[in-house]
């Protein structure tokens, strides 16, 4: 990259010196302001933006939009709350959870998971309340020495495919099907130390909720 | 899916010519997948590992392709294909319940074929007539307002054998549920 210049936006009222060209969630999140996030990833040039949580209004645009795909501009405007934010922030989560073994008492990433922190930060509920609970029944995949997947902890965030095709340059997981069937799975769907993984681990450390997590020792 | 006899050569004869035609990209993934099906009837994995090789991308990349559009099947179409209608009209009038019938008697979930590949079984959009809703295609032709009892009969009729238990088992099944 070349060599940084910096600008001066506000957020909240408060103003905070950003380096031009980055996205809003990251400067955000590095001058300790939290906007929910679950599918961002800093490095990534043109970010998926599935998860759709981190939503803020910025002056001059008519509607809120996704703070992970905003570069930061000189004299920026934002604000991480409003009533239309958080209602589309609170579906957003409501439909996560709808699709989410809960029972954190029992799950590997009780106390670093990023959808505790959300619901904290948000006062948002850890259940469903309007909608239907569906969460497929499926088994933990403990095939790995390291590691292991279940699937229904999964938000489909897509953070490990990332990791696991950017990072480790390894590409043995993906996003596969589509709609209620679409999960994160290997080539043929196989148990993970069935596939071309090398099981570095590197997309566990990613993985902001309990879906990929390490076995205990 | 089992591949039968000379399948898996067949496939690589086939899918080696189409790949000699591309360029190496990963832009050329549907097109070549498309050419693919086209020739073979279904995407075998043996076919994506050499798609995924030919343009040099994880193995995963095409598969996670090839089960997101509807138009790519994973497995063969069965000799006899069945497609319940899951349109507006035919959901309403218990579409899922004869997908869950034909799912039961053939053993196959959507989407699958009979390890004899004698069946097929598929989900499609709306086919025109919703009218006759729930509708099910056999091999094209219309079959209209089909009740779960009427899965049995189609079936027999494309000459699968059925268990002589059936019908006791059928009603067990019912009453648990
Ligand atoms: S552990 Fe396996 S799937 Fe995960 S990043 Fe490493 S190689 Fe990829
Ligand atoms: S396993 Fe974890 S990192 Fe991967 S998509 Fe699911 S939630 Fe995201
Ligand atoms: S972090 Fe922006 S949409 Fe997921
Ligand atoms: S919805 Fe089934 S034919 Fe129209």
């Amino acid at each position: 990259m070349k060599i940084s210049r910096t600008v001066t936006i506000t957020i909240d009222g408060k103003e905070y010196i950003a380096k031009e060209g980055q996205k809003l969630l990251w400067t955000a999140l590095e001058n300790g302001v939290y906007i929910p996030h679950l599918c961002g990833i800093e490095e990534e040039e043109k970010p998926a933006a599935g998860c759709r949580l981190c939503f803020v209004e910025i002056d001059g645009f008519l509607n809120p939009v996704t703070a992970c795909t905003q570069k930061v501009k000189e004299g920026m405007v934002v604000r991480t709350r409003s009533k239309r934010v958080d209602k589309l922030v609170g579906t957003a989560f409501e439909l996560l959870m709808s699709n989410h073994r809960l029972g954190c008492a029992r799950c590997g990433a009780n106390g670093r998971c990023e959808l505790q922190k959300i619901a904290k930060e948000r006062g948002l509920k850890l259940k469903t309340s309007r909608l239907r609970s569906l969460v497929p029944e499926v088994p933990v995949d403990e095939s790995p020495d390291k590691f292991t997947y279940d699937q229904t902890r999964c938000v489909l965030c897509g953070r490990c495919v990332w990791v696991d095709h950017h990072k480790a340059k390894i590409g043995a997981i993906g996003l596969v099907r589509r709609g209620m069937s679409r999960k994160m799975a290997t080539f043929g769907e196989t148990a993970m130390a069935d596939s071309s993984c090398t099981q570095c681990g590197m997309c566990v450390e990613a993985c902001p909720v309990g879906a990929l997590t390490f076995k205990e020792k | 899916m089992e591949l039968l006899e000379g399948e898996l050569e067949q496939i690589q004869t086939e899918v080696g010519f189409i790949l000699r035609k591309y360029e190496p990209g990963r832009e050329q993934l549907l097109p070549i997948l498309q050419e693919v099906q086209g020739k073979i009837g279904y995407l075998p994995k043996e076919a994506m590992k050499m798609v995924a090789e030919a343009i040099n991308i994880p193995e995963v990349d095409v598969y996670s392709v090839g089960t997101f559009y509807n138009q790519f099947r994973l497995n063969p179409p069965g000799k006899n294909q069945i497609k319940v209608c899951m349109g507006t009209a035919c959901h309403l009038t218990g579409g899922h319940i004869i997908m869950d019938s034909f799912e039961r008697r053939l053993e196959i979930d959507e989407g699958e074929t009979t390890g004899d590949r004698e069946f097929s079984l598929e989900r499609v959009a709306c086919v025109g007539c919703c009218a006759l809703a729930p509708v099910v295609l056999v091999n094209e032709e219309v079959e209209a307002r089909v009740r779960p009892t009427r899965v049995d009969g189609i079936l027999l009729g494309l000459g699968k054998a059925m268990p002589v238990t059936s019908k006791h088992q059928k009603e067990e099944g019912d009453t648990i549920e």
